[in-house]
């Protein structure tokens, strides 16, 4: 009898632990939701509430908020700033990080110290100089003026996070794939590279993820066309700011790709934002 | 000299010359250097200039400072940073421990999807959470009509544009985007506790929560700091999500944050130099507490 009623007891508490989650589950989950439905419906449909599904599933609001808003121009600008600076952070925070990671040299100590100050420190502290300097090399309002400094702050996440992957990689495993006449250039692309791939693969999302959202940047360096989604987003005015489902399918635009790197690459999100951050 | 950094002391493999170490940073430090590195120098610099941004400097000292330190809206702003950080760290790790102890000491299907769903908040653009917490809030929103739904009317109201209630909204939205990152940093964490101190607390016929408070809590405390460290650095920094929420800071002044004032001053009146000795108030905090936090981490993992 005893044991039957801690059976029933042990059932309902997994039970209610259940329902808890769902709760929290559900409450992450359904703003998005929302937002979402509320992209594919038309403005007549929006008083049968927010979680009733569209009567039909139209695309007129994206093709508005594509062209009429201009997203789709603020699309363009996100890749061709996002592109140059995973690809460029990558690389040469890979080099570093083999560097920091794997060879001994006098002021390693003080080099990582040094740039490890760019995990810490805001955007705040250094947008003021960083625009006077755009402006001073003619910069300002161009795509270099986000590349630049976003590949610089990228470095310093990037060195922090292959640093930390190459100095667990065993050391045999590298000395015994070295053939005589090899030297560490060859090493760290032909040999440590292609063995690194779930680290690099968490950078590349990571910094994606950073750089598509990136926002206070954006908003001081450039004006118009150059603008990326977050920005075209926050500064929308005007008539299509007063229609709801236009705004709702903007915002779908903007979060999309996120979402879907997200759902294919969750493990190496989760992974590099919290083992990243453990690290520090 | 140069032998002795370069070769003997210093075992690398053969095919390794110290020196490539400099080449291999080298690319990467220029432009950090350049950057990143150089501005945060200037912004120390500026902070002691009258400077619109466009004029020339002229040296000031500390007027700058002085200004600030009489600033009430800078005051005020800081004030709503602070009160940030219980929506953005301190309910956050509660929410994410409470979660945490549900979730350890159990199998359960379908954590991943947990998981998951509960990270997603984390991924997204902050100008996109606002956009849609905007919608959730405004007036014939949908959280005013479930209010009413449910037989509260006197509960409605423009959550983002009531004087009282604007500050609360958006810390709420704080909690619910950095509740999840707590959660799976201390989930990782209760993973890596030693599973024999469960089966003591347990023979010792410990409670949930003993085993919570004696085991799980003393477990997670460096899971813990880190957590702190970052949201806190979040709830300081806050911007494109009071940007999008309140357009910058309204009702009032009522949710008025320091990088607005950053913005404002530098990039609106034209008061770089006065903008940057904000910035570096502001860059300071967060070093400081940032550094004293990992301090404790690391003093902990020394004496163990």
């Amino acid at each position: 009898m005893i044991r039957d009623r801690d059976y029933w007891r042990k059932q309902a508490r997994t039970g209610l632990t259940y329902l808890m989650l769902l709760i929290f589950l559900i409450g992450a989950l359904l703003p998005f939701a929302g937002i979402f439905l509320t992209a594919f419906k038309s403005s007549s449909e929006l008083a049968q509430g927010p979680f009733a599904l569209p009567e039909t599933w139209q695309f007129d609001n994206f093709q508005k908020a594509w062209d009429g808003a201009r997203f789709g121009t603020y699309f363009r600008s996100s890749v061709i700033v996002v592109v140059p600076v995973v690809v460029i952070a990558t690389i040469l925070s890979t080099m570093s990080g083999y560097a920091f990671g794997m060879i001994r040299f006098w002021g390693d100590n003080l080099l990582l110290l040094l740039i490890v100050l760019g995990l810490m420190v805001p955007s705040e502290a250094v947008i003021i100089p960083l625009w006077k300097l755009m402006g001073t090399l003619g910069l300002r309002n161009t795509y270099w003026a986000l590349i630049l400094p976003q590949v610089g702050l990228s470095f310093a996440f990037g060195t922090f996070w292959m640093r930390a992957h190459f100095k667990s990689m065993p050391t045999e495993l590298v000395d015994a794939a070295v053939v005589d006449g090899c030297n560490a250039w060859n090493v760290l692309w032909r040999v440590l590279f292609p063995l690194s791939r779930p680290a690099l693969l968490s950078l590349i999302v990571l910094l994606f993820m950073w750089t598509w959202n990136e926002f206070f940047l954006v908003l001081v360096m450039v004006t118009g066309d150059l603008r990326t989604l977050p920005v075209g987003l926050a500064l929308l005015r005007g008539r299509y700011a007063a229609d709801v489902p236009v705004m709702a399918a903007a915002a779908t635009i903007v979060s999309l790709p996120v979402i879907v790197m997200y759902f294919i690459f969750q493990r190496h999100f989760i992974r590099g934002m919290v083992s990243g951050a453990l690290k520090e | 000299m140069k032998t002795r950094f370069f070769s003997s002391r210093l075992d690398n493999p053969p095919y390794i010359h110290p020196y490539q170490a400099y080449l291999f940073i080298l690319p990467g430090l220029i432009i950090y250097a350049v950057f990143v590195l150089w501005p945060i120098l200037n912004t120390a610099r500026y902070s002691l200039y009258d400077w619109t941004g466009f004029s020339d400097p002229v040296y000031i000292g500390l007027d700058n400072y002085a200004e600030l330190w009489n600033d009430d809206d800078f005051w005020l702003a800081l004030q709503h940073n602070a009160f940030f950080v219980i929506f953005y760290s301190i309910l956050p790790i509660m929410l994410g421990l409470f979660l945490t102890a549900l979730m350890t000491r159990r199998t359960l299907r379908g954590m991943t999807l947990f998981r998951t769903g509960l990270f997603i908040p984390q991924v997204m653009s902050p100008v996109v959470v606002g956009i849609i917490w905007r919608w959730l809030f405004a007036y014939d929103g949908p959280i005013n009509e479930l209010l009413l739904a449910l037989g509260l009317d006197g509960w409605v109201r423009p959550w983002l544009g009531d004087f009282t209630w604007a500050r609360y909204a958006v810390g709420g939205v704080g909690v619910w985007v950095q509740y999840g990152l707590c959660m799976v940093l201390f989930i990782a964490g209760a993973q890596s506790i030693n599973t024999d101190l469960y089966d003591a607390a347990a023979v010792a016929g410990a409670n949930a929560w003993q085993e919570f408070r004696h085991v799980t809590l003393p477990g997670l405390r460096q899971q813990i700091l880190v957590a702190f460290v970052l949201t806190f650095i979040a709830a300081l920094r806050v911007f494109d999500l009071v940007f999008v929420l309140t357009r910058g800071g309204g009702p009032g002044k009522e949710t008025i944050v320091t990088s607005l004032l950053i913005y404002r001053e530098a990039f609106q009146y034209n008061r770089a130099g006065y903008g940057a000795a904000m910035a570096l108030v502001l860059t300071v905090i967060i070093v400081t507490v940032s550094a004293l936090v990992m301090r404790l981490q690391t003093s902990e993992e020394d004496a163990q």
